[in-house]
């Protein structure tokens, strides 16, 4: 019988997804260990917990801390404890970016907001129900952090939902996202049809079974790592124009174009997949949480004709195409920044993009395998020179196929329509470990 | 006219000591080139004293695994395995090679679930300095892979650069053609 999981602990922020319309990440340093302890002592109680987070419930804002490997021993965790963790986490996203194919464009030297500098240390995510609420808690934090001496802000992203505000996410291409979303086993929480059977908690929180069946070592101290989990941080461009003006020049008519942008990404905009609406776009499927991810590729679509074997839900969720499906499970929370850009407007040159955190115990088994193998491996399931359409390196040519009766469609050296511009490995500790963290001292919270 | 890319023209290519040409780190370490004899390792590891007759027994089992269940080690994308047990001096070594589509950094984890799941993991357990840990720690059972691989200083293909994808799709159409023309008669 597996552990119950200890919602008390756990941070809320990979267990419930909040009713939020903007969020605010702020990255943190900390020139002393006393400094970044008086800092965490008084954040600590706005910290939502497991228990104390629900959709339902009346809070306005969500806090959420997570820090650096170079951010624990800031605080004061020793080398023989760090050792302890994995060495993925160690050597920090910046320095694992090869792997990840974050190189070129995106590489960590071309990273804003010194994500890639080893005086990032902490990172307070904050999501707020809106951009009212947001700015008032920045005001705050803003205040809080004057009273203190020795935590600086190396730099802050707002987010916001984008338009119409109607309950549906929406990402700058014009994807319906959130579409597809583990369920934790343990939680109570059912699986939409399709979604594949609830991931036992160890794939996600530290000191519980996995799907192996074990629970994996913790890291030391226990205390520091038990109910915790590991985030890797994505900032990721996206080129709206160079996105719509592909789509342009690859289509003679405006269907043509969204059934292109559909093959690149394996579902309509409206979120209804090809496996299921092959030839046309059907809404109402794509908002049905119940039938929207209720397909397999094995026998529906053995060949791609419907959604092609390298559009990005297929490589990103290859289903029942994959080995240990359960142990590639990740949970991504995040939003939208940037101002859309409306239909038909000229690019403006604005940032815009996805900003998200990807949730998992194994950075290197399910994170660093996804970006590695299902992203950007020219040779995925027997493909010839592709990369992820969406959110694959496009530094160098890579293609697209999409197989077509009587002769597939070949797309010749896409055009990057995102870039990284920052990352970071975080750890995300639970609620005993950041009291932990903040006194330094394991005793006095017994 | 053959070219670089023809399949039809066989090819040699010597590889230096190190096993790659230019360092691309993979998640567990460096990856390997794909050759004109596609991916693969060569494992070379001394086997625990008394266990030659159990590894070998190991060879009956692992074809009946097969004989059940033929796609048990479809997700490898495998040309080839080969199994040697040799001896050098009083000590006998087990030699693993083995050919396949992609590097082996890529589908690691899953190579072990496999390893586990068709009682590959058993011959394992009987080489010297395999980790005692390996059921709940990957890396410990990568890491002694990585240590044991040798990696070839040259590799030859006839048929150079073709995975067995294409080969199996070949043969299907082979299959389908001659199918095609019995209808014709």
């Amino acid at each position: 019988m597996a552990a119950q999981l200890d919602l008390g602990d756990i941070q809320h922020f990979l267990l419930a997804r909040t009713p939020a319309l903007a969020a605010r990440y702020e990255f943190l340093s900390f020139e002393s260990v006393a400094a970044g302890r008086a800092w965490l002592a008084g954040l600590v109680p706005k910290v939502g917990t497991g228990q104390s987070v629900g959709t339902a419930s009346p809070d306005a804002r969500w806090v959420t801390i997570a820090f650096t490997c170079n951010g624990l021993r800031s605080l004061g965790v020793d080398d023989a404890a760090l050792a302890t963790f994995p060495e993925e986490f160690r050597h920090g996203m910046a320095a694992r970016a090869e792997i990840l194919g974050i190189v070129g464009d995106s590489g960590p030297d071309r990273w804003f907001g010194d994500l890639a500098s080893p005086a990032l240390h902490a990172i307070v995510i904050l999501f707020a129900r809106d951009a009212g609420e947001r700015d008032r808690c920045e005001r705050q934090h803003r205040e809080y952090l004057s009273t203190l001496a020795g935590v600086d802000v190396l730099s802050a992203l707002n987010l916001e939902a984008l338009p119409p505000f109607d309950g549906v996410a929406r990402e700058h291409f014009g994807y319906r996202d959130r579409l597809s979303q583990p369920v934790i086993a343990g939680t109570g929480e059912q699986p939409t049809p399709g979604s594949g059977s609830p991931v036992k908690a160890g794939e996600f929180f530290l000191g519980y079974e996995d799907e192996s069946g074990a629970p994996p070592p913790l890291p030391r101290p226990e205390l520091l790592s038990r109910n915790g989990s590991y985030l890797a941080y994505l900032r990721m461009e996206e080129h709206v124009g160079a996105f719509r003006a592909f789509l342009r020049r690859q289509s003679e008519t405006r269907d043509q174009q969204e059934l292109l942008a559909a093959k690149l990404m394996g579902r309509w905009r409206s979120g209804a997949p090809l496996v299921l609406s092959p030839d046309k776009d059907d809404p109402a499927l794509g908002g049905d949480l119940q039938r929207t991810n209720d397909f397999l590729y094995k026998e529906a679509d053995p060949h791609g004709y419907r959604c092609p074997i390298g559009a990005h839900i297929r490589r990103m969720n290859p289903r029942d195409t994959a080995e240990n499906m359960q142990r590639r499970k990740m949970i991504r929370r995040g939003g939208t920044y940037g101002p859309a850009l409306p239909e038909g407007a000229p690019d403006d040159g604005v940032e815009r993009g996805i900003a998200a955190f990807i949730g998992c115990s194994s950075l290197i088994r399910q994170f660093e395998f996804a970006m590695n193998v299902w992203v950007n491996d020219p040779t995925f399931k027997d493909l010839d020179n592709e990369r992820d359409p969406i959110v694959g390196n496009h530094d160098d040519p890579f293609d697209m196929t999409i197989p077509k009766r009587p002769i597939r469609k070949r797309l010749r050296g896409l055009p990057a329509f995102t870039t990284i511009r920052g990352g970071a490995y975080l750890f995300l500790p639970g609620i005993r470990a950041l009291r932990f963290l903040a006194s330094g001292n394991a005793e006095q919270l017994s | 006219m053959a070219t670089d890319n023809d399949s039809g023209k066989p090819k040699a290519l010597a590889i230096p000591k190190e096993g790659y040409f230019a360092l691309q780190q993979g998640r567990y370490g460096p990856t390997y080139p794909r050759t004109p004899a596609c991916h693969g390792f060569t494992i070379i590891a001394k086997i625990k004293p008394g266990t030659e007759e159990e590894i070998r027994a190991y060879g009956t089992r692992i074809e009946k695994t097969i004989e059940a269940n033929p796609h048990a080690l479809a997700p490898l994308q495998l040309h080839y395995l080969r199994w040697v047990l040799f001896d050098i001096g009083s000590d006998t070594y087990f030699m693993y090679q083995g050919i396949f589509d992609t590097d082996f950094d890529k589908y690691t984890e899953d190579a072990i679930e496999l390893f586990k799941a068709t009682g590959v993991n058993t011959i394992f357990e009987k080489l010297e300095g395999f980790p005692t840990d390996w059921k709940t720690s990957a890396p410990a059972f990568i890491k002694f892979v990585r240590e044991h691989q040798c990696p070839s200083f040259l590799e030859y293909g006839e048929y150079p650069y073709v995975s067995a994808g294409e080969i199996k799709k070949a043969l299907a159409l082979k299959q389908a053609f001659s199918s095609m023309l019995d209808h014709m008669q």
